[in-house]
């Protein structure tokens, strides 16, 4: 089974995020970017897809800032390829524009599985896995928790809320928004990460089609403005403990 | 009429087994007061079954969808049924929810139509012939204001954003019955597959200890639940803790896991997202300690403190311990 996993970076929400001075981005300069987080997991799900049935996995992506890090760590891991899409990807990029150009990589490399991230902090403009979908022309799920190879078909448990799931047995080839993998994604040591970077092995494939689509135009960008929000409780974590401790205690919730 | 679209909006029924959500019912509303800014109409598309679709009556035409392959909820039937039924709308805006559907569809059928998506969104407006949406993005931390032009646009909307009531009515919308062809889905349902059932009932309690991922590893959990155990209520978390494997997926509150209304809910290093706001912002108390003193948490909490929880909830077990 060939499965690709689409990953990308995002701007890392621990951080304060300042907006630039055209006021429609943020501030990119000064900002750490990481793997996004619902990648990673689509990763995990692949690689332990590939060592429960075989395969190959390759991952790919936009060369976003310090995706190289990603791609080895995704090599670390036990990715066989890893696939930068290079091009001028210092701003953000639509989704759109990044379904079009991994369809346009796709159309170029067989596939029996893509999987992604169920979402990304900054997707503006929908999700990656239903317009990549949309612009292979093959069927996808979004919010994805359990892929099961089934024969030729594959077994897909998606979340509906609350709790519930809904099973669906899909024919491939098929693209999944990964909201959670079997397992938490591994852990790699960096004397791993090392090697990887170490022995190289990043492709590099200049990015295509994604020219002239379509997609929302931000004119503002802005931090919420507040709405009152909470009375903030300040001091010694002594004394907030007490004033916690005497609000729950104000609801009749602590008897002593 | 721009860019050879009508001017009418279309809100995607939710409904996937049990009642219709009152995300659907967000949308109606919304799609109504959009629509007649417009100048078009509201129209509402039912995917699966007809049940329970009497309730929709706040739409102009009532578009239903049934087949084999459709209930209870099919991703590529559901796209397949729904690209016939657009076709024939020619809308200007499709509204679903920032749900599963909302997750699967939204950006599909912008493509497959030729328009734009968009996510996470809040607000929604006409200026001129522009549709302005206002979207949640980055975990809430950042609003985008953002034009769609004048092209048709699919839009998921986080649920909540919404009046319910402006969405409820029994009026008499035109009913149309669409035969869905269906040759082209070659996915099959399998099973729905109810929620696992546990001893603790997270939706009973009184007073919930919630964790998130300020909880930075599994054997920190440990402290929590210590707390939890003296105070005698249950532990629960945020999505973060559940995906990690660290607690069991009963313990979740937020979107998908499950909704809670208790007297008090202590929020310990939980930022916030929308999917977990959701499920808890309807909580009688809420206090939220999260050392991210922009974390959206506190947009929502009556009370917050940006002490470090692992300082904090010592001194909570002492106090209450004593």
């Amino acid at each position: 089974m060939k499965i690709v996993v689409a990953m990308r970076q995002i701007a890392d929400l621990v951080e304060e995020l300042e907006i630039d001075s055209d006021g429609v981005d943020i501030d990119r300069e000064f900002v750490k970017f990481v793997s996004n987080e619902w990648d990673e997991a689509a990763l995990e799900e692949a690689l332990c897809l590939k060592e429960a049935h075989g395969g190959e996995v390759t991952v790919v992506g936009l060369d976003e800032v310090d995706f190289d890090q990603s791609l080895y760590g995704a090599l670390a891991k036990g990715a066989d390829r890893a696939v930068k899409l290079t091009g001028d990807f210092d701003g953000w990029t639509s989704t759109a524009s990044r379904a079009a150009i991994l369809a346009s990589w796709l159309g170029e490399n067989q596939f029996d599985l893509v999987l992604t991230g169920v979402q990304a902090a900054d997707d503006l403009d929908g999700q990656l896995a239903g317009i990549l979908g949309a612009r292979l022309g093959v069927a996808h799920a979004a919010v994805v928790v359990g892929v099961e190879p089934e024969g030729d078909k594959v077994k897909i448990t998606q979340e509906i809320g609350g709790g519930t799931t809904i099973t669906s047995l899909a024919a491939m080839p098929l693209v999944l928004g990964i909201q959670a993998a079997r397992q938490a994604p591994r852990y790699v040591p960096i004397s791993r990460i090392r090697a990887s970077m170490a022995a190289g092995g990043i492709e590099e494939v200049a990015a295509s089609g994604g020219d002239n689509i379509a997609q929302p135009k931000v004119r503002r960008l802005y931090a919420p403005e507040s709405k009152g929000g909470a009375t903030m409780i300040t001091g010694k974590p002594g004394d907030v403990a007490a004033k916690i401790v005497e609000l729950i205690r104000s609801k009749g919730l602590i008897n002593s | 009429m721009p860019n050879n679209t009508s001017n009418d909006v279309v809100v995607i029924s939710e409904k996937i087994g049990g009642a219709i959500p009152d995300a659907t019912f967000e949308l109606l509303g919304k799609g109504k007061e959009i629509a007649a800014s417009l100048g078009g109409e509201l129209h509402c598309v039912v995917v699966g079954t007809a049940d329970g679709s009497d309730a929709l009556g706040a739409c102009d035409h009532l578009h239903i969808v049934e087949g084999s392959l459709l209930f209870p909820y099919n991703p590529q039937g559901w796209e397949d049924a729904l690209r016939g039924v657009l076709a024939e709308i020619n809308p200007r805006l499709v509204l679903t929810s920032t749900g599963t559907v909302g997750l699967d569809l939204a950006g599909s059928l912008a493509s497959y139509l030729g328009g734009v998506a968009a996510s996470y969104v809040v607000d929604l407006a006409v200026e001129g012939s522009s549709v302005i949406c206002t979207s949640q993005l980055y975990g809430g931390k950042l609003m985008a204001e953002a034009d769609l032009g004048d092209t048709v646009a699919c839009l998921s909307v986080i649920p909540g954003s919404f009046p319910v009531e402006a969405g409820r009515g029994s009026g008499s919308a035109a009913v149309a019955k669409h035969d869905h062809d269906s040759s082209n889905v070659s996915m099959a349902h399998v099973s729905l597959n109810e929620p696992e059932r546990s001893g603790i009932d997270i939706t009973a309690a009184e007073l919930l200890v919630s964790v998130g991922r300020g909880i930075g590893g599994q054997s920190n959990i440990e402290m929590v639940q210590e707390l939890a155990d003296a105070l005698g209520v249950p532990l629960s978390a945020s999505r973060p803790i559940i995906d990690q494997g660290w607690l069991p997926k009963y313990h979740q509150v937020g979107k998908s896991g499950k909704k809670v209304k208790p007297k008090v809910y202590l929020a310990l290093g939980i930022s916030g997202a929308p999917e977990h706001l959701e499920g808890m912002r309807s909580a009688e108390l809420i206090i939220a300690c999260n050392t991210d003193a922009g974390a959206p948490i506190f947009e929502v909490a009556h009370y917050g403190t940006t002490v470090d929880l692992f300082d904090l909830v010592p001194e909570m077990i002492d106090l209450v311990g004593s």
